[in-house]
């Protein structure tokens, strides 16, 4: 039933080589986009294809893509965003890690369309072997002539570098990203002015996902009609979705967008149901910073309603019953997780990971960090829950980048959700410290 | 005859109408009116480029966008980045939502800030005490331990208490843009993030005094005037000289017949005019170095200029007002003839609130 667009070959053995993903087809796009298809022909057929952002914003990549600005003598630039560092999400390693030449590909495509010579991908510090992939695919496409000067006859050059991060998860903003890659201070930039206008070097500038790049070898191959009939509505194409946690097969899996998601979590084809002899109490939906559902909602929407993997069923309900599809990072828990607990884990590393320019996700993310670990380790007071609820809502919405929502959504969330297993362990600070401890009360357990 | 001027743009703000060239932000729309619709700004600063933007308390609601595209932005936008279009209808204090940020905003910053204004020199021209003072709080809801940080110095002439900074990044500006060499800088991330130089090592140049100026807080003051007086105890006198690195502009601050302090010329927005050099600031206090000009004009409430130069001046407190409008006279009807006790004027009544009573300036 899955198509697979990115992950068709990702099994056959040697893939990572140039010659073993060319024999299977690879850099044909490039071929045919370079040699008998025009820039604007190419921005068109992504436009039709509707893929939506993979980062997590979801924002139309062919939108993002006319939007940039082409005043005369001032260089483009293309920037891979590949500084997945979002908890919970590991898609765009696994691609790297197993086709670079995909991403080089996409990359090659999106180039030429966008009419930009030099090209980076910034890659997360952390991941210094995929960098070295990455690196050994490039010096392999440009000796066989798909890369440097004059790729293949055209005239088009094309130079691409890999850039280490320093491993900052603000880096993964793509106006920090962009100041990162300058060599500055990763602090993301006020907009406007958007990249599109004033990116990398003051220059024009496209910032797309990883994933969002590599579909682009397939859209020119099979047409944009082609992949905006896979999916629903406009949630087109196929999505790759990191999963982790109680389930009994985790690991990278590619859906049509539109799959319930209650297939999803129980069809042996993906995550083969929650591990044997517990509930799902819980599920994070896009990674760790959209709204956390319990069970019931996870599944349906409020009119009894299968949700669905989309980015619109996802969403719907706002975030009173909704979540997001985010960056795709599927993280599901069963009734042994404790949600403070979790929601301190989660506020922890966005305290770690602000980037302390603004002052309300600088201070605020400390301070709900501190407030969920006093309730966590049975020192919280009953207007804790209330100070929560409003120091978040005084953080979102009010920053430069979306760190501060990313911050303040999960912890009002689970409050929102999970409000009597906060009262629990404010109540009940002896029980609720002991080894393992967790809410047993009632709650929708699927 | 063409018309050679730039098209003037209209902006309402808190539903006072001003006429702006195109490219000003609302901040400094709002400035245009007066003080009395101007957002509070902690980072921002006009004379340096790029500042802004971080600290969130200039906060405002664009009600509608311009007047081809009515439709409200979505989020609270700061009014100091955001340029201006022809029909904008801005929300400042007017709009209880941005007030409710704005009080997040002070709560925020109060959160690691020590509350120690009475032993802090900056205490009177602080940036923070004014904004706390209109939207903060009495009490906190902070429990834990506030942050501190590892000493640093940083030369003969600043003492850097990194406690009380906001980092609003001004003094890193400053470096950048009126020296030659910055050799400070913003270190580590989150709110582990601190103005320091990395090795530890001396600012020393011309011009470093500057960030003294420009601090919001109490965060880098003058090593020459620490602990000697209170700001509101000295006298405010603008004074010149010949200087060959800068243009020797300077507001002498006067202590009886003493100058206790050098600080360059601000206007009524606490930015600083023109920036002076150090020989100025440090070296020359003495009244015979400088030529004088008269006693500087603190146009904005403060404290400085309390019962000084413009009693006018002085903005009634929230307390005052909230008195004046409640004030009624109470019907006395009885008689006092037989007591000899002289009936109260109404006048007398007025002078107990002169500044309340009287229409905000």
């Amino acid at each position: 039933m899955a198509t697979k667009i990115l992950t068709q070959y990702i099994d056959v053995p040697g893939i990572e080589t140039f010659d073993v993903y060319r024999k299977q087809g690879g850099y044909t796009a490039v071929e045919k986009a370079i040699k008998t298809m025009t820039p604007e022909a190419i921005v068109e057929e992504v436009k039709k294809a509707g893929v939506r952002g993979r980062g997590g914003a979801g924002f139309p990549m062919g939108m993002k893509w006319s939007f940039l600005a082409k005043p005369e003598g001032v260089p483009r630039y293309l920037v891979c965003n590949a500084d997945e560092s979002e908890p919970g999400t590991f898609k765009d390693h696994y691609l790297m890690k197993n086709l670079p030449h995909l991403l080089i590909e996409g990359m090659i495509i999106s180039s030429f369309a966008l009419g930009a010579n030099k090209s980076f991908i910034y890659v997360r510090g952390e991941l210094m072997y995929v960098i070295r992939i990455l690196e050994k695919a490039i010096a392999e496409a440009k000796a066989k002539g798909f890369l440097g000067k004059n790729i293949l006859g055209s005239g088009y050059d094309l130079e691409l570098i890999v850039q280490p991060g320093g491993g900052a998860y603000i880096c993964g903003e793509e106006t920090a990203l962009l100041e990162s890659l300058e060599g500055k201070r990763g602090n993301p930039r006020n907009k406007p002015p958007f990249p599109a206008v004033k990116g990398l070097y003051q220059c024009p500038t496209v910032v797309n996902n990883v994933e969002s790049l590599a579909t682009t070898s397939w859209i020119v191959n099979n047409g944009g009609d082609a992949y905006a009939a896979i999916g629903i509505g406009r949630s087109t194409g196929t999505k790759l979705i990191s999963a982790s946690g109680h389930i009994n097969k985790p690991g990278v899996y590619e859906i049509d967008l539109g799959v319930p998601v209650e297939d999803f979590i129980y069809a042996d084809e993906w995550c083969g149901g929650i591990r044997p002899g517990h509930k799902f109490k819980a599920l994070v939906a896009g990674g760790s910073s959209v709204p956390i559902l319990p069970a019931n909602l996870a599944l349906t929407l409020e009119n009894g309603d299968k949700r669905l993997m989309t980015y619109e069923s996802l969403s719907e309900g706002g975030f009173k019953t909704g979540t997001m599809l985010g960056s795709g990072g599927f993280i599901v828990f069963d009734e042994t997780s404790c949600i403070v607990r979790n929601t301190w884990n989660f506020s922890r590393f966005y305290h770690h990971e602000s980037c302390g320019q603004c002052s309300p996700c600088r201070e605020g993310t400390g301070w709900m960090e501190k407030v969920l670990h006093r309730i966590e380790y049975g020192h919280g007071h009953q207007q804790d829950i209330d100070l929560l609820v409003d120091v978040a809502s005084k953080i979102e919405g009010n920053t430069i980048c979306p760190l501060g929502d990313a911050a303040a959504w999960p912890v009002a969330s689970a409050i929102r959700h999970f409000r009597d297993e906060f009262q629990w362990h404010i109540d009940n600070p002896i029980e609720a410290t002991q080894p393992g401890a967790v809410y047993r009360g009632e709650m929708a357990l699927v | 005859m063409e018309d050679t001027k730039p098209q003037l743009l209209k902006v309402t703000i808190d539903g006072i109408d001003v006429e702006v060239e195109p490219g000003t932000t609302i901040l400094q729309a709002a400035r245009k009116i007066g003080p009395a619709v101007s957002p509070p700004a902690m980072c921002y600063y006009e004379p340096l480029k790029g500042s802004g933007g971080k600290c969130r308390a200039c906060l405002v609601r664009v009600a509608a966008g311009s007047a081809k595209d009515p439709r409200p932005m979505p989020k609270l936008v700061a009014s100091c980045l955001t340029a201006v279009q022809d029909g904008m209808v801005v929300e400042n204090e007017t709009n209880p939502q941005v007030i409710e940020a704005r009080n997040g905003v002070v709560e925020f910053l109060l959160l690691n800030h020590p509350l120690d204004c009475p032993v802090c020199d900056q205490a009177g021209e602080c940036d923070l005490q004014n904004f706390a003072f209109d939207h903060g709080k009495v009490t906190t809801r902070y429990e834990e331990d506030r942050r501190t940080f590892e000493k640093q110095d940083i030369g003969p002439y600043i003492q850097l208490h990194m406690t009380r900074c906001i980092l609003c990044y001004r003094c890193v500006y400053t470096a950048d843009q009126i020296t030659n060499k910055r050799v400070h800088g913003v270190l580590g991330r989150g709110d582990a993030s601190e103005i320091g130089t990395y090795i530890e090592k001396a600012i020393d140049n011309d011009f470093s005094g500057n960030v003294i100026d420009v601090c919001p807080v109490g965060a880098l003051t003058d090593k020459t005037y620490r602990f000697k007086n209170r700001v509101w105890f000295s006298k405010p006198v603008d004074a010149h000289r010949n200087c060959p690195t800068c243009s020797g502009k300077v507001t002498l601050w006067y202590r009886g017949e003493e100058v206790i302090r050098v600080t360059a010329r601000k206007n009524e927005w606490s930015e600083v005019t023109e920036f002076i050099c150090n020989t100025c600031r440090f070296d020359t206090k003495k009244t015979s170095d400088w030529t004088i000009e008269g006693p500087t004009k603190i146009s904005r409430s403060s404290v400085i200029s309390a019962n000084k130069y413009r009693a006018d001046a002085i903005k009634p407190s929230f307390g005052q007002r909230l008195a004046a409008a409640e004030y009624k006279e109470i019907p006395d009807e009885r008689d006092t003839s037989q007591l000899g006790i002289e009936p109260l004027p109404p006048e007398r009544f007025a002078k107990t609130l002169p500044s309340a009573m009287a229409p905000e300036p």
